[in-house]
């Protein structure tokens, strides 16, 4: 592709976009690059927000993916608040929410995914929030003062992990799921269940298997949480975190084949050849699974950023990486590795009372996914093997003794 | 500030003024240098921040936590002087430090 001097437009200005523009300095690509961002500020971290930031132990200045004047200094076009209205793939053009346009030769759309909304009276009250950008963070940080009531709706790995923060701050938290168990999306049992207890002894509050009916106010602030079965949790702030939808609307309006999110190859390359997506808004190949899938993670932004930065540059594109992903409660770290498409069993090395474990999910003997707990040789060894696709002995891998090292040789 | 030179696998040379508090990780990613990909931004989670830490400069960098160092244990081609640079907290201490990276942080 001859794209020395091409003008690469970037919608959206997350980890993704961010990321993408950086890339394509390094790799010397000297062509204008316009980078436009609905966010008032320069791209920053998102994981952040609900763990560090959120206790205190990060500023602006560590969220920020670059400082402010990088983009000047390496002459990208960064346009904050500012989003694209339609695109004309006729014409290469995309109009903006500020009633310009800008003309394209490359175009990567980054715009992200957007929090679900619940669907019950009462959602509008002010207090009401979701986690997704730094201002909701920032409102969010205003509430969670010693004392104060949080209610979390939805037991997801955000919701889990502001839960944490909250009880670290001293504030009251309590865990609203529909379903009978925590994580019941993206975990298996066993980890659902160590999770539970472990938020459970250090105070943190849990409704499973339980409806919302409605969020109760008063003078237009919320007050409570109205479960189907009558009772109300009281709270003064609510955080709803039910999962996102991604933001394809406008590709899916130009004619740009979408599939929950749009749809690209392993190049990040959408259905028309100058057009790219990239992170959460994308729906991507994930050639160790033989799917498509939108992992919605960090980790998979940056891959397709390097896959998009490759293409461009006219570098050999990059070799797949193994998915993976992390969450940080209180002093536990868990990583994930790899997915649990396929697995037909699930094999626990180590003792989850010990708080230290990891839980393979194993399709025969390979490893699918592994999902890690304070453990990082199974992480790192999982995600090795999940990557090679080398058989694993599984008595050797439930045997703790026996090190990861010597369960792969 | 402390002046830190981040040496790419290819021998090209980055010196840069990184401010006291933020990490030899972060003094790479905020200037843009190849090499140090920091996918999970300093959380100890992904050992993508690796470098070899000049021998000159290996006490005066301290030592590594368990976490890091069980991290480094299964990563790629790692050396005695091998760290996770998120894990490095820079001080006017470090003024002079030199860093090394390795081939391939995946």
């Amino acid at each position: 592709m001859s794209s020395v001097d091409a003008h690469v437009v970037v919608l959206g200005a997350g980890h993704a976009g961010g990321t993408l523009v950086a890339l394509l300095r390094q790799y010397g690509f000297d062509g204008p690059i316009t980078l436009v961002g609905d966010e008032p500020i320069a791209p920053y971290q998102r994981p952040p927000l609900s763990k560090a930031w959120l206790k205190g132990e990060a500023d602006a200045d560590s969220l920020a993916l670059k400082p402010l004047e990088f983009y000047a200094e390496n002459q990208i076009d960064f346009r904050p608040g500012v989003a694209a209205v339609k695109l004309k793939r006729s014409d290469k053009v995309v109009e903006l929410s500020d009633g310009s346009s800008l003309s394209y030769d490359i175009l990567v759309i980054a715009t992200g995914m957007r929090p679900n909304r619940l669907p019950v009276p009462g959602a509008e009250l002010a207090g009401v929030l979701s986690l997704r950008t730094a201002a909701d963070a920032e409102q969010l940080k205003a509430h969670l003062k010693p004392g104060a009531h949080l209610a979390i709706i939805g037991g997801g790995y955000i919701g889990l992990e502001v839960a944490a923060s909250a009880r670290a701050l001293g504030a009251e938290a309590t865990v609203i799921e529909r379903e009978p168990r925590i994580l019941a999306r993206s975990a298996c049992e066993a980890l659902s269940t160590f999770f539970a207890d472990y938020h459970r002894a250090r105070g943190v509050k849990f409704e499973l298997g339980a409806g919302v009916d409605s969020l109760t106010g008063a003078d237009g602030k919320v007050t409570g949480v109205k479960l189907s079965d009558g009772r109300t949790i009281p709270a003064e702030v609510v955080l709803v975190g039910v999962g996102g939808k991604p933001n394809d609307e406008l590709a899916a309006e130009a004619g740009l084949e979408t599939a929950r999110g749009v749809v690209v190859d392993l190049e990040a390359r959408t259905s028309d050849p100058s057009i790219f997506a990239i992170g959460d808004v994308s729906h991507r190949p994930m050639p160790h699974y033989d799917r498509m899938f939108g992992p919605e993670s960090v980790p998979s932004a940056l891959e397709q950023a390097k896959q998009v930065a490759c293409a461009i540059t006219g570098r050999p594109a990059p070799t797949p990486e193994v998915p993976w992903n992390w969450s940080d409660q209180y002093d536990l770290k868990l990583q994930i590795a790899g997915l649990p498409f396929d697995a037909d069993k699930i094999l626990i090395r180590g003792d989850p009372a010990s708080g230290k474990f990891a839980i393979f999910h194993l399709k025969g003997d390979l490893i699918q996914s592994v999902e890690a707990v304070n453990a990082p040789p199974e992480y790192m060894m999982g995600r090795q093997l999940i990557g090679n696709r080398k058989p694993v002995n599984l008595d050797k891998l439930a045997d703790p003794s026996i090190s990861m090292k010597e369960v792969a040789a | 500030m402390a002046k830190i030179t981040y040496i790419e696998n290819n021998g090209t040379e980055h010196v840069i003024d990184v401010k006291p508090g933020l990490t030899v990780m972060e003094g790479a990613v905020k200037n843009n240098i190849p090499g140090i990909d920091a996918d999970c931004g300093g959380a100890c989670a992904c050992a993508t921040c690796h470098v070899y830490v000049d021998e000159a400069w290996k006490d005066k960098t301290g030592t590594s936590s368990a976490m890091e160092e069980s991290m480094l244990d299964f990563a790629e081609n790692v050396e005695p002087n091998s760290r996770l640079s998120c894990q490095i907290k820079v001080t006017e201490e470090l003024d002079g430090l030199i860093v090394r990276m390795p081939e391939s942080q995946h």
